[in-house]
């Protein structure tokens, strides 16, 4: 409660401050839209209202916090950089420049490297955030995109969509250890927090494929199909999953829902309407709230992980891609 | 010297146990004729181009930097050999000598009447033959072979798409303009079944001659072309298109002009197979890649999607089977079950009974995609995607 407090009073003073602190208080939630090249700011305790929205570099994607969580990274593939927003200035201040096309990225634990999927190149780009040099670079199938760095930075896992594997690369020698072929169109993952399966979206396919991270091999998969649409429409791709390893959210594209999914019987719970082509999602630090990026309605969706329903939509920027939270 | 490295590639890939720093080769094969007159740049009078030069081996060869990482995987090393010869003759030699070497999966590009002669006396060899730039129907109906699997859509394929998408305009009253060319008759034929299948009716057929004769100005000029009859929207077939590009904004009525037909320029609304100006399911990726890859910087056209995805098609079913093994891959490439994204939203595999690659068709103008089809409102007992093209019931083929 008195985090709430904290943050509506916080959102007040923003309010009444003119400039750059309606675009940094704690508690907003930042949206990256594809098409505008903006990223839009929103409220929550304003009941997510548009606050403000910053100028980004272009077709802004993939979204990630520094440390401090003042600074904002996002992937800009139409300027081959990655630009680097002071959320609390309200505007980019700085950029990773020279990287092709960047899609998704991560960081390492310790905030000293970055490791990047390249669609131009068919390659894992690593970059020295000091130096911001790439150190080294490893070959991957066409159009790589999902990016997961496992605890200790041991392995960097990356999916490459046209290839429909999942490299794992060794995260010091950067040596790919396995090529794990997967269902068709492979996006993004989610790692359980016992750290024994990784979870991965087949976006064609219409499913969840689930690695053994001992093994590495596929030994499960979760198909989705909401009432009313074709499996054609169903195309999976961000997906989460709870901190205690109960739940995991999967977003299902064109089939406009996110389903609920009990982790541990690999069901799925519910399917929960959200906007058009819905892609990123993220929770809140309570993970009491999960927004959804409905990527062809230009909107956002908020649910409610209690009752798990749609409880409102709020407009963005075009083609909202990833949704963050400064908590 | 050539082909004392093909007898080598041939004696590696006959030793099983080639260690992997000598991976076992798989060749891919890519037969053509050369000067195709398809392909050649296309300038009308006063050296205008109509259309540039163009390789559709350069598709094939843009889906072969992806063969790499699965060659990784499966370990092997793909191979694509582009054979672009004078005649049949040379060609058929070609090919026999790289089919003693081992060759077993071969793209073909060339137009029908030379496909039937080339892949005939091949019909019963362990080879897979990929049609990429013939379009006629016959060669998926009564002139059908097994191993002759078709990558490019049909003519049917686009006149149905096209169709549907009159239908759900409620454009249903056709005028349609025919040109003097044999394809424009078999455009024109097609088209009219296809008008019949989704209910539409053709109003009235006129032929029209690219001359400035005023003899025969009832079928060289478009306001006597288009008067006299009322029509929702004019068909122009016309396979060479320099006339047809300029009866949009001629006609007597304001009526919309469309088309189909992968070698002119595009004229009004027209049917394809791909289109560069696509923004969606991931189609801009494979456009940028195919744009910086191609030395010309050119834009992707029909035959150069049909070859990437003929090779695409092989390579991912050699990953899906994990085996480069002639019957695997056959298998796996043509069970009903396979999944293949080709960048038009819905997943392509092969029809059993033609072994037509079943995929969306792209409805565009010359810079816009206008829409897919099928359209969602064209529902289909077993596939959707069999909304377009002869379907099995009507099929002439029997292999």
């Amino acid at each position: 409660m008195a985090n709430r407090w904290t943050a509506v009073a916080l959102a007040l003073t923003a309010l009444l401050l003119p400039g750059p602190g309606r675009a940094g208080a704690q508690g907003l939630v930042y949206v990256s839209n594809e098409k505008s090249d903006t990223i839009s700011v929103l409220d929550p305790a304003q009941d997510h209202r548009l606050v403000a929205t910053i100028e980004a570099c272009g077709r802004p994607r993939d979204m990630e916090w520094d440390p401090t969580k003042r600074f904002l990274y996002v992937a800009c593939a139409d300027d081959n950089e990655i630009g680097i927003i002071d959320v609390e200035k309200g505007e980019q201040v700085d950029a990773i420049p020279y990287i092709e096309e960047p899609e998704a990225f991560e960081f390492d634990h310790a905030f000293k490297r970055l490791f990047v999927s390249n669609e131009e190149d068919a390659a894992l780009s690593v970059v020295d955030l000091e130096s911001r040099e790439v150190i080294a670079w490893v070959e991957t199938g066409e159009e790589p995109e999902g990016v997961l760095v496992t605890p200790g930075d041991r392995q960097i896992w990356v999916t490459s969509e046209a290839s429909n594997l999942v490299h794992v690369i060794d995260g010091e020698t950067y040596e790919v250890l396995a090529d794990i072929p997967v269902g068709t169109r492979p996006r993004r993952f989610a790692m359980t927090p016992d750290g024994r399966e990784v979870w991965v979206s087949a976006e064609l396919a219409g499913r969840v494929d689930i690695i053994s991270t001992e093994t590495l091999e596929v030994i499960d998969s979760i198909a989705f199909l909401p009432r009313g649409f074709r499996p054609e429409q169903v195309t999976p791709v961000d997906l989460l999953i709870t901190r205690d390893g109960k739940r995991a959210y999967v977003a299902l594209g064109r089939a406009n829902h996110v389903a609920v999914v009990d982790v541990e019987k690999r069901q799925v719970i519910k399917y929960i309407l959200a906007g058009n082509r819905v892609w990123g999602l993220t929770l809140t630090k309570d993970e009491k709230i999960l927004y959804a990026a409905n990527g062809l309605s230009d909107d956002v969706s908020i649910i409610d992980t209690e009752t798990l329903t749609n409880i409102k939509s709020v407009p963005v920027g075009q083609i909202p891609y990833k949704v963050l939270i400064r908590e | 010297m050539r082909r004392l490295l093909l007898v080598l590639a041939a004696l590696l890939m006959a030793l099983p146990a080639a260690t992997a720093a000598q991976r076992p080769e798989v060749v891919i094969g890519y037969f053509g004729l050369r000067k195709d007159p398809r392909w050649q740049a296309w300038e009308t009078y006063a050296n205008l181009v109509l259309r540039e030069e163009m390789d559709p081996a350069d598709g094939a060869r843009v889906a072969m930097r992806d063969a790499r990482i699965v060659g990784r995987v499966l370990k092997v090393k793909f191979r694509l050999e582009v054979r672009r010869e004078r005649d049949l003759e040379q060609l058929k030699a070609a090919f026999e000598e790289l089919h003693a070497a081992g060759l077993r999966y071969a793209l073909v590009d060339l137009p029908a009447d030379q496909l039937v002669a080339f892949t005939r006396p091949y019909r019963a060899r362990e080879v897979l033959f990929f049609n990429v730039s013939a379009l006629e129907d016959r060669l998926r109906g009564e002139q059908c072979q097994a191993n002759v699997l078709h990558v490019i859509p049909s003519y049917r394929m686009l006149a149905d798409a096209l169709s549907q998408y009159l239908t759900h305009k409620g454009w249903q009253k056709i005028l349609l303009l025919q040109g003097p060319e044999p394809e424009d008759a078999e455009i024109a034929r097609v088209f009219q079944q296809s008008a019949a299948r989704f209910g539409n009716r053709i109003v009235e057929v006129r032929r029209f001659l690219p001359t400035n004769d005023p003899r025969a100005r009832e079928q060289n000029n478009v306001r006597l072309l288009t008067t006299g009859v009322d029509y929702d929207v004019v068909f122009v077939a016309d396979s060479r298109g320099d006339f047809g590009r300029k009866i949009p904004y001629q006609t007597v009525l304001a009526r919309p002009v469309v088309s189909l037909g992968p070698h002119g320029p595009t004229i009004g609304l027209q049917a394809s197979a791909w289109h560069w100006a696509s923004e969606r399911f991931g189609s801009p990726q494979l456009n940028q890649r195919f744009e910086r890859q191609v030395k010309q910087r050119r834009r992707m056209r029909d035959a150069d999607f049909a070859a990437w995805a003929a090779v695409r098609q092989l390579i991912e079913a050699m990953m899906k089977a994990r085996s480069t093994e002639f019957a695997a891959v056959r298998n796996t490439l043509l069970a009903p079950e396979a999944r293949l994204d080709v960048y038009k939203g819905m997943p392509a595999n092969f029809r059993p009974w033609d072994r037509q690659m079943r995929q969306p068709i792209v409805l565009h103008t010359h810079n816009a995609v206008i829409t897919y089809a099928p359209l969602p409102q064209f529902l289909h007992q077993s596939n959707v995607l069999d909304t377009l093209g002869v379907d099995q019931p009507n099929s002439r083929c029997r292999f």
